[in-house]
């Protein structure tokens, strides 16, 4: 079957983006790419590499988390700008100065100020090193004790959090514009092709919950779920446009669940708040049930959230841990069995990419179902 | 010797929990198709939601144990 239609007209265009979207990344850490393996070697760490056992737990939870930088292949990273807001006012600059030291060992002079970055964070450095060389000042294990400036770097997350915009916004203009030029014919090229997942999202997902009333409500929940499918698409793509975990962060998913709180309650109707604050109850009864009601309103969003950030931090932290038993037991062997299990595992995280985007819709869908509800 | 924390014990037992209810939905699921196949596509995604709810409580708790 010819499907190269699909691809004519808008993908010039598409590629002009993303190209401009990487190259604003691109130019810096290239000057930056090639010493820094020098410089990280030479930095106090005594003990010899071979000798440091593999760590599962903290190598999964490094790859899930965000980052400042962009790791590509080896020891080649995409320097992502650091925007830190100090008492001084804003600073930036490139991730890459930090050389992938993750330890505090390295500090940034920047404004007359001076910056370490310890397990992704950012921190004021200390005046002098510590006995393992950092610049910060430890307080147990991990706590650092220092003060942080106001981060509000480009991270990874943020800029695959604008990819992805890029993405569906190039995707959906392409829709509507197919929609707008072939009004009242068969759809073509990339409008057949989204055309049954919208349908989807609206009779199976709209109208079941929301009844009559689902056109007012049809914009959020297409929003919400093609930003969390595709976001989830792009979590799964191991290297570059991919590779960070945007849906897995517990930041995101909060925020897409306020939204979707906003929604209930800014549409709730009468009936919606008689049923939390005076419902058909002996009023002895009240004492229990309206509390419970109350904390019902905020434990909805709260599980949306988590079921989303838990379900794809286990996914990514599946495949990782596959992945890594290779370098647990240290053989080769060992990949003959994890490979092809992690690759089955991807192919279910393809599956649950789609399932959770559709359950937090048609959750959100549902509430809000129930908050616009009349009775009879 | 074996070393790790009283948090693994906890979530391995919310899997086995959430296996349990995901298993129950399933079978029941699959009985309702199996009596009323034209009613699939509405059982699937009413199984889907009661599935997503069960999973969600695992989940917690994998949260909780890694926190």
């Amino acid at each position: 079957m010819d499907c190269s239609h699909v691809f004519d007209f808008k993908v010039n265009r598409l590629v002009v983006v993303f190209t401009l979207f990487l190259a604003f990344f691109f130019v810096t850490p290239l000057l930056y790419a090639q010493e820094d393996t020098l410089k990280t070697t030479s930095a106090a760490h005594a003990e010899p590499e071979a000798e440091k056992k593999f760590n599962l737990g903290k190598f999964a939870l490094h790859h899930i988390a965000d980052s400042h930088s962009w790791h590509v292949i080896g020891d080649t990273y995409i320097g992502l700008p650091v925007m830190l807001y100090t008492e001084s006012g804003l600073v930036t600059f490139n991730s890459n100065e930090f050389h992938h030291d993750d330890e505090a060992e390295l500090v940034v002079e920047k404004g007359g100020q001076r910056f370490v970055k310890m397990h992704e964070k950012i921190y004021y450095a200390s005046a002098t090193a510590n006995e393992h060389g950092q610049f910060v000042e430890l307080e147990g294990e991990h706590h650092v004790k220092n003060a942080r400036p106001l981060d509000f770097s480009m991270t990874k997350n943020v800029c695959t959090l604008l990819l992805s915009v890029v993405v569906i916004l190039a995707v959906f203009l392409n829709v509507a514009s197919g929609y707008r030029k072939r009004t009242g014919k068969s759809p073509k090229g990339l409008q057949s092709w989204m055309e049954p997942v919208i349908l989807f999202v609206r009779d199976d997902i709209a109208k079941p919950n929301l009844g009559h009333k689902y056109e007012r409500f049809m914009p959020y929940l297409l929003t919400v779920f093609f930003f969390i499918w595709f976001n989830n698409m792009l979590g799964l793509i191991p290297f570059l446009p991919g590779g960070a975990n945007l849906t897995g962060n517990i930041s995101v998913t909060v925020v897409l669940a306020t939204l979707t709180f906003i929604m209930i309650n800014f549409n709730g109707n009468k009936y919606y708040w008689k049923h939390i604050f005076t419902p058909d109850v002996p009023w002895w009864l009240y004492i229990v049930l309206v509390p419970v009601e109350i904390i019902g309103i905020f434990t909805k969003p709260i599980a949306l959230a988590i079921r989303l950030f838990a379900n794809i931090t286990a996914g990514h932290i599946l495949g990782l841990a596959l992945i890594g038993l290779i370098f647990v037991f240290n053989s080769a062997a060992v990949s003959l069995a994890s490979v092809p299990f992690a690759l089955f595992i991807g192919a279910i995280e393809l599956l649950v990419a789609f399932i959770q985007a559709f359950i937090f819709t048609i959750l959100s869908a549902l509430f809000i179902g129930m908050a616009i509800e009349e009775h009879h | 010797m074996i070393t790790g924390s009283i948090a693994a014990i906890g979530a391995g037992l919310a899997a086995i929990g959430a296996g349990m209810g995901i298993g129950k939905i399933g079978s029941s699921a699959m009985e309702g198709i199996a009596r009323q196949p034209e009613a699939a596509s509405k059982i699937q995604t009413a199984m889907l939601i009661a599935a997503a709810f069960v999973e969600a409580v695992a989940l917690f708790a994998v949260v909780v144990a890694l926190v």
